[in-house]
């Protein structure tokens, strides 16, 4: 992160930057004081590097609606403000969001948006340009980290002049991509003071429908700006063709149809350039709108009356590509080499030594209902573990164990379920759950599987860590302590790594008539500076090749042709977990027979 | 300080390079420094990975494009010019993007997947030998050999492997030595350098 640092006496230097890190470039450069996000793929190395500046306060906030009310908060008190999210965030920071698009703001305000066409790494793809006019705020759309810096500094002007909070809305590829930027010394943020004004800030009833009306006004006035913004521009080739097109399917477009085409390429995406849209469509002979994922553009475009070929040819859902376009609109395809080998997938695994494994170990034996979250945890529902029966969205693991399990009690099916959470996932969403739980007399186990981090985003702090986001040392939040205050009575802590004890405290919370919680707690395997436990080996005179070893997943335990196991000592973190599911204990420690 | 061919850098218009291998065998790294060395050589560079589940042991890729402008971040299939590939497997999977006439450096290491550990699944291999047929040149190097044996540093296999890519890309020795000091820990510098000067020269 030290590579954002301008170097000394240089006014502008040229950096290799990611979106991400162009747009935690641009807090710095235009002025933000104040960041708040929770970490989600792909937009996790945007507070991740805002931290690195000392003149910007940012935090790991509980959610992403705290974050943007902390944000919200903060732009209030003058502070220009940056609030970052993936795209199913933004659902869960619906709530403040859509009335702060009544309250308007105070310092600039900008609510980014990374969404993830393709999933790959997340639940749904959804297209959150759509959140721009449902909430009602204008939106900025970079196409590389160059203007993805650009746009953070455009962003804050628009949010102060027109008192509104900005989207700006990225993807995958923009947000992990990386290109060259051009940076300069940070400027000084305007100087704003907060003024009590109930009328703008009281969303009453009564002042809540004349904010109404100047949301009307104030969009308008955005549509007049959008003809001039300069970021929305026509670049002109050939007029056979016209292209208008937005974000990064702007690079795909001119990958693929260079100067034989004209484009509009649009920046400001809500509200759009009508007059703009409708001289470009004038002068050119045909028009494709070139988008990723929903006819977000088309619809509006085609609605002013606007003849244009969209999604009867390009695809309305996955990542959009150069390929896509040359093979859709031109009929092309270029030579690929072609191999008849089977390869193998090579699927992404819990690591060797995660605590989660035994856990999930455990369930997939007793074969109760699971409901699982968003986590790592994922990657126990394919082979071999098989243990998680539904991954919806944050938190939902212990609402749906108690729907299940108060519907089976109704219907008379008298099922258990459990509910499995993370740790962070349990601050963000679970708290509220399980007061639910405990209130409506639920009998769900919950189990909390506390790894001391937030695993799969690549080991965020949360408020169970004890240390902020700057790396400050912070009061620790002990689950054990939150669930206790909510009422629940039975409550377990437990290593993960003791098979024995894990499996007696699932099943003592399954029998349980009432609210049980089981807390497991062990580090992620991958944290730093974690004491070294000694590697395993297997003992091949007693191993009888029954492969129950095999059946916990670890990618350390490897399988030969012949139907041997051996341990990749390398790999393996010596959390004994196969050495405690196997009937004859072959799996010892490495040396260990000579240290007796 | 342009120390490159002049001829090359104005004759090839965009060249795409993949990295591919398995999550936490450091090709960000690589990817980096090599990124770090188009820039130097005054390219416009554009570099495309996905981070978050494929870190866990599963299958990944990166894209680096440079050229005199870059759009997509994304090479198409068939389009590669170079594969570097930090496993044998790996180089197999991503050939569809090598194009006719391409050029692929591969470690000559297998890392088993999830499913060829259970016992579910076949691993190739006589993956070199499918490579050999495939690729126009095909460059083999043990990579863990070279870093143990040359550098004395297990840890600078992906820079051996550079230096293995670097013999097939002109750009100056001096601009990749420069990047290298600068992007790994201070006190591994010597041990970097010989590896990268050793994969160079291992084929």
């Amino acid at each position: 992160m030290a590579e954002l640092k301008l170097p000394k006496g240089e006014k502008s230097v040229k950096l290799f930057l990611s979106g991400n890190e162009a747009i935690a470039r641009g807090g710095y450069e235009y002025g933000a004081t104040f960041a708040a996000a929770y970490p989600g793929t792909p937009s996790t190395e945007i507070l991740e590097n805002l931290t690195s500046y000392e003149e910007i306060y940012a935090e790991w906030s509980t959610n992403e609606k705290v974050a943007l009310e902390v944000g919200l908060g903060a732009s209030l008190a003058g502070s220009r403000v940056i609030v970052a999210m993936k795209h199913v965030g933004v659902n869960v920071a619906a709530d403040p969001l859509f009335t702060a698009a009544y309250t308007g703001v105070n310092g600039g305000f900008l609510l980014v948006s990374a969404d993830d066409p393709t999933m790959h790494s997340s639940q749904n793809e959804q297209d959150n340009r759509n959140v721009a006019p449902f909430a009602k705020i204008p939106m900025l759309e970079p196409s590389d980290s160059q203007e993805a810096k650009d746009l953070v500094g455009q962003g804050f002007e628009i949010s102060e002049k027109f008192d509104t909070p900005v989207l700006i809305r990225i993807t995958t590829r923009i947000a992990h991509g990386k290109g060259l930027v051009h940076c300069q010394e940070r400027q000084q943020p305007p100087e704003l003071d907060y003024k009590k004004d109930a009328a703008k800030y009281c969303m009453l009833p009564a002042f809540a429908r004349q904010r109404r009306l100047v949301i009307e006004e104030r969009t308008a006035r955005l549509q007049e700006f959008s003809e001039n913004f300069p970021y929305n521009k026509i670049e002109w080739g050939s007029k056979d063709v016209g292209i208008i097109t937005s974000g990064i399917s702007y690079q795909y477009a001119k990958e693929v149809f260079g100067d034989s085409a004209s484009y509009l390429k649009l920046t400001l995406t809500w509200p759009l350039p009508e007059k703009m849209i409708r001289e470009f469509a004038a002068k050119v002979n045909k028009i494709y709108v070139i988008e990723e994922l929903d006819p977000y553009l088309e619809t509006q475009i085609r609605a002013l009356g606007v003849e244009v070929i969209g999604k009867d040819v390009i695809p309305n859902m996955f990542e959009l590509s150069a390929e896509i376009l040359r093979e859709r609109i031109l009929g092309q395809k270029l030579p690929e080499q072609e191999l008849d080998v089977p390869i193998p997938p090579r699927p992404p695994v819990l690591c060797a030594g995660c605590p989660h494994r035994p856990v999930f170990y455990i369930l997939k034996k007793m074969k109760v209902p699971v409901m699982g979250d968003i986590g790592c945890y994922g990657l126990a529902v394919p082979p071999p573990l098989e243990a998680v029966d539904t991954t919806v969205c944050m938190g939902a693991s212990i609402t749906m164990a108690h729907g299940f399990q108060k519907a089976s009690s109704w219907l008379g099916t008298n099922k258990k379920a459990v509910g499995v959470i993370g740790d962070s996932t349990f601050f963000h969403s679970g708290m509220t759950g399980l007061a639910d739980l405990v209130f409506n007399k639920g009998a769900s186990a919950v189990l909390v599987l506390d790894n001391r981090t937030t695993a799969m985003t690549g080991h965020q702090p949360h408020p169970g860590s004890g240390i902020t986001a700057k790396g400050e040392p912070t009061q620790e939040i002990k689950i054990e302590d939150v669930v206790r205050s909510m009422g629940v009575e039975d409550v377990a802590v437990v290593d993960a790594y003791d098979l024995d004890g894990a499996e007696k405290a699932i099943r003592h919370a399954l029998d349980f008539d009432g609210p049980s919680v089981v807390i497991f707690r062990r580090a992620c395997a991958l944290l730093k500076g974690l004491p070294k436990l000694p590697p395993l080996q297997i003992d091949q005179e007693k191993c009888t090749k029954c492969h129950i070893c095999l059946s916990t997943g670890c990618p350390a335990l490897v399988h030969h042709p012949d139907k041997s196991v051996t341990i990749d000592t390398d790999a393996c973190t010596g959390c004994t977990v196969c050495a405690q599911v196997c009937p004859f204990d072959a799996i010892v420690e490495v040396g260990g027979e000579v240290l007796g | 300080m342009l120390l490159l061919k002049l001829g090359v850098r104005f004759l090839a218009k965009v060249t795409n390079v993949l990295l591919v291998g398995v999550g936490g065998q450091g090709t960000l790294l690589a990817a980096r420094i090599l990124s770090g060395v188009l820039q130097q050589g005054g390219y416009d560079v554009k570099m495309s990975e996905v981070h978050g589940m494929s870190q866990r042991g599963g299958s990944v890729v990166t894209f680096v494009r440079y050229g005199d402008r870059i759009y997509s971040p994304l090479v198409e299939k068939g389009t590669a010019d170079l594969i570097l590939s930090f496993e044998k497997m790996e180089a197999l999977r991503w050939l569809p993007y090598l194009k006719p006439g391409g050029t692929v450096v591969v470690n000559d290491f297998a890392l088993l997947p999830a499913p060829v550990l259970m016992g579910k699944a076949e691993y190739p291999y006589n993956a070199l030998e499918i490579l050999k047929e495939q690729a126009e040149t095909l460059i083999v190097l043990d990579a863990a050999k070279v870093a143990m044996e040359e550098a004395g540093n297990i840890r600078t296999q992906n820079v051996a492997l550079l230096g293995a890519l670097a013999s097939h890309m002109d750009i100056d020795t001096e601009i990749w030595q420069q990047v290298i000091r600068e992007s790994v820990p201070p006190k591994t510098v010597e041990a970097n350098l010989k590896a990268f000067a050793a994969g160079g020269q291992q084929h």
